[in-house]
This record gives structure tokens, C-alpha cells and sequence, in this order.
């Protein structure tokens, strides 16, 4: 594999509007080679339009696209060394799946040997050696899939753009595909670019996250940061579950801070430095799989502990799920891996319980900017 | 049940008897060998060999073959076009209004647009010289200005409902604009340009009033032809006619939807 090379692609200041519609709104990104990079985002928040730049068929109101080195903010898709999966897949229907995986290599001019070659390749790579005389029909989803996957990396791009690629797989194929892409993309060293809203995609597949929001960037950052770290509300919020409590700031020092919560009805803490200051309002969160629950006190006074009566409980199997009313009224949602296996729950309904989290699991959110 | 599907059958029975109890009578009386049409005088072919020593039936005929083959294909060209360019060329200036122009050749009557082109033809006869005697050619521009709105038609819903995201692929796998268009489009709108040549086709071979228009002296389409003579009492080697006819486009159906049937297999 190639030297890394951190800014393999660069995005700088790009903006993409549609008449008075701003789809995406000065994004700067630099994507490293060999990365599995994810977009992340709700539909609407600019996404696809940003992977449409990268593969050409779109281009930007303003800014530069670099792509190992090379300016291609105006270069047209059928001269960038990029390839897309699309989310339809956009399997030619007329063409048996070799002519589809060998059209790439057909358009290049390439000598038939090699495109013969090139395509046995691809057929083994994706398991579908048994399949090349099918017409695209003939084949279920996730197999038009892969020929769409092995159709775009035939020229061997150096950034595979994939849209939406589990989206329209059923759960256990979702989970075979998620890790043979990781598998390939490792065995290959290409680039990926992905774009998804589904966080639990995104989280498996990538090396990195960009959570796009309204046609900007909120954070950017590795799978395990933008969760246990989220920048603000609205990531914290868009990634999994989460508890938040609103307060005044009580105290700040160099190793934390604490709210007074009215909702919570006392005091939470939090460590780490954080840009607040006394008498500022300010919001702690916690995520639910981080919080204790029992029916006797917790022992250890540096935690934060609050009384509650379980509302409702969900028994999913390898974790039970908790909501808690506390003193306040406030509910607070509660999961806890069921470790072991017992006849009957430790917690039932209308049990009065405690529940309390480590200072260091707190996550203080500042405000949407 | 059972009685609501009995029901749905006699309907249908029906339907179907009204469509070609008067076709099968047609055919039936093509083999009569009684001079009167309507009266039977037994089996005979008779009428089928009167026919091919008819050459004004055989010339209108072959003419109106021509015809219909040339202005289908000329319709099926200029309206895949104009397809092609309301669905993919995004919003253009006067877009909707040329998409409302594209379908008011359906509902205008035809007597207006024979009219109208007989208008257009003499005047340009006056000013260059062109057409210089109304016939063939005249009656082929006719027919493709009419048959194309329907293929534009046809056309435009079948790439309307094509996922555009096929073409984006070919590009992105580095074929050019142009090539996109035969390498992917085509293909796939093939079916919808078949069906449209083959709408085209029958109705410049229906088509009576707008020929008439148009037509000059010593060139009468087939549909002329017969109505001419049917003025004059209708003839048994009419039915006859009329039973090749029936042979004929029926086989084309046949074919094509064979055609079309393979296609949708094989794919």
C-alpha cells in the first residue's frame, strides 16, 4: 500500500446552491488514503449533493475539490478517477452481469485479454463467478449489489463513492455486507466515501465520521469521539440515546464542573475542562447504557445518585431497558446488559430504585452554534 | 364468488364479441362467393384473385405501405427526440409550453389539421416552389407531424419512469454524454419506441381525412380508395382486402409482442 497521506482528499470551502437553497454551506473536509470515511446526516442535510460533487455530477457555487493532488473541481465524471455505488444500484438491466462489471474497462478501451482477466477478478472477489451470464433480473438484491460493487471498482478508482449502501438490505444481509465492504476496502486500499443515515452503519463500517447537519459539518471525528464525546446537542442526540439535564453552573475548576439541575433536582458533576462559567446555564448528558441502576444506595459518594421508580421496563434479550421516573417527574432512560441469567428480574415495575453514573461519564453539550 | 365471476365473464364475453363479431363477419364474407356482400353463395376465393388484378387497389396499397413505414419511422425519430429533451434536459425556458404543444396534435380534430396543412403547403408552393405536386410526400409530412406527438408521448412516460441513475453510472464509469444515450437510453427505451413506430404505423394507415387534405390528384392511400368505392355499394373484394389487412396487423401485433415478451424474459 501507498505512503498515508492525510489530505489524500481535499475539500476546501465548498458550497453547493440550488436558486436560494443552500445544500451545502462552505465545508472544508480532508480525507486520508485508504480511509473508510462516513457521512453521516438526515435526509435533506446535504450529503448525497456533497458525494455528487466528488464523483462530477455536481458541481460547486463555490470552492475546490482535490483529489490525490490534482484539481477536479471541474473535471466531468467520466474523467475522474472516482467510482460510485448508487443507492439504486443503477445495475444496467440490459446487460448480463459480466458486461455490466466489464463496461467500466469497455469505455477505457482496454485490451480484451486484460478485461477478461479483470473481470474473472472481480467475479471471484464478490462470489459471483456462478452468476456472470444473468441478466440483472435474475438476481436478488444483495447480488445486484454486489455487481454494482464490483462493476465500480473494476477501474480500480483511487475513491470509491458508495450512497446509502445497506439501505435497502434486510438485517442479517446489512451485517454479511457491512463487514465483506470493510474486507474489501482492507484488501484493496481504495478510498471509501460513504453517505448513510443510519448511524449504526456508519458507526460499524467507518474509520471516520462527519455528522453533516443543514449542509455544514458538526463534527468530524473517529466512530468512538462523536459518541462518547458529541460536540453538541444535536450530534448527541442523532448518535444513539441520550439523558439530558438542564442547569446552572455551580462550580468550575481544572478538573470539572457542576450544574445545579432543576430537573435532575440536585447537583450533577462532570470532569475535563470545559469553556462555561459560574451562574451560566449549561446541559449534562449521560447515555443510558452508562448509568447504574439498583435497589440499594451506591456506595461511592463521588457518583452521581438519583432516586427513581422504575415506569416501564423492556426485556430485549441481551439488554433490558429502563424508564425511570425520577423525584422531579423527569424521565431518564436506563439500559443494562442482562449478564446473567435469573428466573426473575432484579427490578421489576414500580420498584423504587437508585440510579448514578460516574463524574466521568458525563458529557457536558454546549449549545447548537 | 363464483357468481361474481360468472358475472365478470359474460361482461367480458360480451365486450369481446362487440370488438370482433364485426371483424370475424368481414373475414367470413371475404370468402363468399355471392356478388351481393351481404348475401352468402357459398365458399370461394374467388375475391382474394379479383383482388390482385385490382391495380388501383393494389397501387393505393403499396402507397399507403410506404407511407405509413416512412412517416413511422420519421415520427418515431422526431419523437423520441422531443421526448428525450422535455424528461432529461432539466427546466428550459418555455418548457411547459412546449410540453402542452407536444400533445395538442391528440385532441385537435382532423379536419383542422388537414386543413391547416393544405394551408401551409399551398402557400409554400407559392412562395418556393415546394411541393410542387401534392402526394407522397406531402401526405408523409402529415402523418409523422401527428404520429410524433403520440411517440413523444409514449416515449416521455417510459424515461420518466426509467431510474436516471443508470445513465449518471455509465458516465461515472467514463462514457461520454453522447454515448450514454446509445449505450444505456436507447436499450432501454426501445420497447417504448417499438410500441410508438407501431401506433404510428396504424394510424397513418387508418388515417382518411387527413390524407384526403393533403393528397393530390392520382395518389389515393388505400383508406381513400375504400371509401370511394364503398360510395358506390360495397364490393366482396373489399372484404377480402380488408381480411389481408386484418392478417397483417394482426401478425405485426404477434410479433411484437413476442418481441417485447422476450425482452422482458431475457432481462
Amino acid at each position: 500500500m501507498s505512503q498515508p497521506d492525510p489530505s489524500f482528499i481535499r475539500l476546501q470551502g465548498i458550497s453547493k446552491h440550488f436558486g436560494d437553497f443552500v445544500a451545502v454551506d462552505n465545508v472544508d473536509l480532508d480525507i486520508g488514503r485508504g480511509e473508510l470515511f462516513s457521512i453521516l446526516g438526515g435526509s435533506g442535510c446535504g450529503k448525497t449533493t456533497l458525494l455528487r460533487m466528488l464523483a462530477g455530477f455536481e458541481t460547486p457555487t463555490a470552492g475546490r475539490i482535490e483529489i490525490d493532488g490534482v484539481d477536479v473541481t471541474t473535471v466531468p465524471p467520466y474523467e475522474r478517477p472516482v467510482n460510485m455505488m448508487f443507492q439504486s444500484y443503477a445495475v444496467f438491466p440490459h446487460m448480463s452481469v459480466e458486461k455490466n462489471i466489464a463496461y467500466g474497462l469497455r469505455k477505457e478501451r482496454a485490451p480484451a485479454a486484460q478485461i477478461a482477466k479483470r473481470v474473472d477478478e472481480m467475479l471471484e472477489l464478490v462470489q459471483l463467478a456462478d452468476f456472470r451470464r444473468r441478466k440483472p433480473v435474475q438476481l436478488s438484491g444483495g447480488q445486484q449489489q454486489r455487481v454494482a460493487l464490483a462493476r465500480a471498482l473494476i477501474k480500480r478508482p483511487k475513491v470509491l463513492l458508495l450512497d446509502e449502501p445497506l439501505a435497502a438490505l434486510d438485517k442479517k444481509l446489512r451485517e454479511h455486507t457491512q463487514f465483506e465492504l470493510m474486507n474489501i476496502q482492507d484488501e484493496l486500499g481504495i478510498t471509501f466515501v460513504v453517505v448513510t443515515h443510519d448511524q449504526e452503519e456508519a458507526m460499524t463500517l467507518s474509520s471516520r465520521i462527519a455528522v453533516m447537519h443543514k449542509g455544514r459539518f458538526l463534527q468530524v471525528g473517529k466512530p468512538k469521539e462523536i459518541y462518547e464525546y458529541p460536540c453538541n446537542r444535536f450530534v448527541a442526540d442523532f448518535i444513539g440515546t441520550i439523558n439530558t439535564f438542564e442547569g446552572t453552573v455551580t462550580a468550575v475548576d481544572d478538573d470539572g464542573i457542576a450544574i445545579e439541575s432543576t430537573d435532575a433536582g440536585t447537583s450533577i458533576t462532570a470532569l475535563g475542562q470545559h469553556d462555561v462559567a459560574v451562574g451560566k446555564p449549561a446541559c449534562i448528558a449521560v447515555r443510558p447504557e452508562k448509568v447504574f441502576i439498583g435497589r440499594d444506595e451506591p456506595s461511592d459518594s463521588s457518583d452521581i445518585r438519583m432516586r427513581g421508580v422504575v415506569d416501564d421496563l423492556a426485556y430485549l434479550g441481551n439488554l433490558s431497558l429502563y424508564r425511570v421516573r425520577l423525584a422531579s417527574g423527569k424521565i431518564i432512560l436506563v439500559s443494562q446488559q442482562n449478564r446473567q441469567r435469573s428466573a426473575e428480574r432484579y427490578v421489576e415495575w414500580e420498584d423504587e430504585i437508585w440510579v448514578s453514573w460516574r463524574p466521568r461519564s458525563s458529557i457536558v453539550l454546549v449549545e447548537d452554534r | 364468488m363464483r357468481r361474481q365471476s360468472r358475472l365478470i365473464l359474460t361482461v367480458l364475453a360480451f365486450g369481446y364479441a362487440f370488438l370482433y363479431i364485426p371483424l370475424v363477419s368481414v373475414v367470413v364474407y371475404s370468402f363468399n362467393d355471392s356478388r351481393l356482400a351481404a348475401v352468402w353463395g357459398g365458399f370461394s376465393t374467388r375475391w382474394y384473385g379479383e383482388l390482385l388484378k385490382n391495380e388501383q387497389i393494389l397501387d393505393a396499397t403499396f402507397l399507403s405501405l410506404q407511407i405509413a413505414a416512412t412517416s413511422a419511422t420519421f415520427a418515431t425519430i422526431l419523437g423520441t427526440m422531443a421526448g428525450l429533451v422535455l424528461v432529461r434536459f432539466g427546466r428550459f425556458r418555455g418548457k411547459t409550453l412546449f410540453s402542452g404543444m407536444l400533445t395538442s396534435p391528440l385532441v385537435m380534430p382532423e379536419v383542422i389539421t388537414g386543413l391547416s396543412l393544405l394551408l401551409l403547403f399551398v402557400t409554400l408552393q407559392q412562395l418556393v416552389g415546394w411541393p410542387g405536386q401534392r402526394g407522397f410526400s406531402t401526405i408523409t409530412i402529415a402523418h409523422t407531424t401527428f404520429s410524433m406527438a403520440y411517440v413523444a408521448v409514449i416515449v416521455r412516460s417510459r424515461l420518466a419512469a426509467m431510474d436516471q441513475s443508470l445513465e449518471d453510472a455509465a458516465m461515472d464509469l467514463g462514457c461520454r454524454p453522447t454515448r450514454v444515450l446509445f449505450d444505456v437510453t436507447l436499450p432501454l427505451i426501445a420497447p417504448a419506441m417499438i410500441a410508438g413506430w407501431l401506433l404510428s404505423f396504424t394510424l397513418s394507415l387508418d388515417d382518411l381525412v387527413i390524407a384526403s387534405f393533403v393528397s393530390g390528384p392520382g395518389s389515393n392511400t388505400l383508406p381513400m380508395v375504400i371509401f370511394s368505392k364503398v360510395k358506390l355499394g360495397v364490393t366482396p373484394d373489399i372484404n377480402a382486402l380488408a381480411s389481408i389487412f386484418i392478417l397483417i396487423v394482426s401478425t405485426g401485433l404477434v410479433i411484437s409482442w413476442l418481441l417485447l415478451r422476450r425482452r422482458t424474459t431475457a432481462s
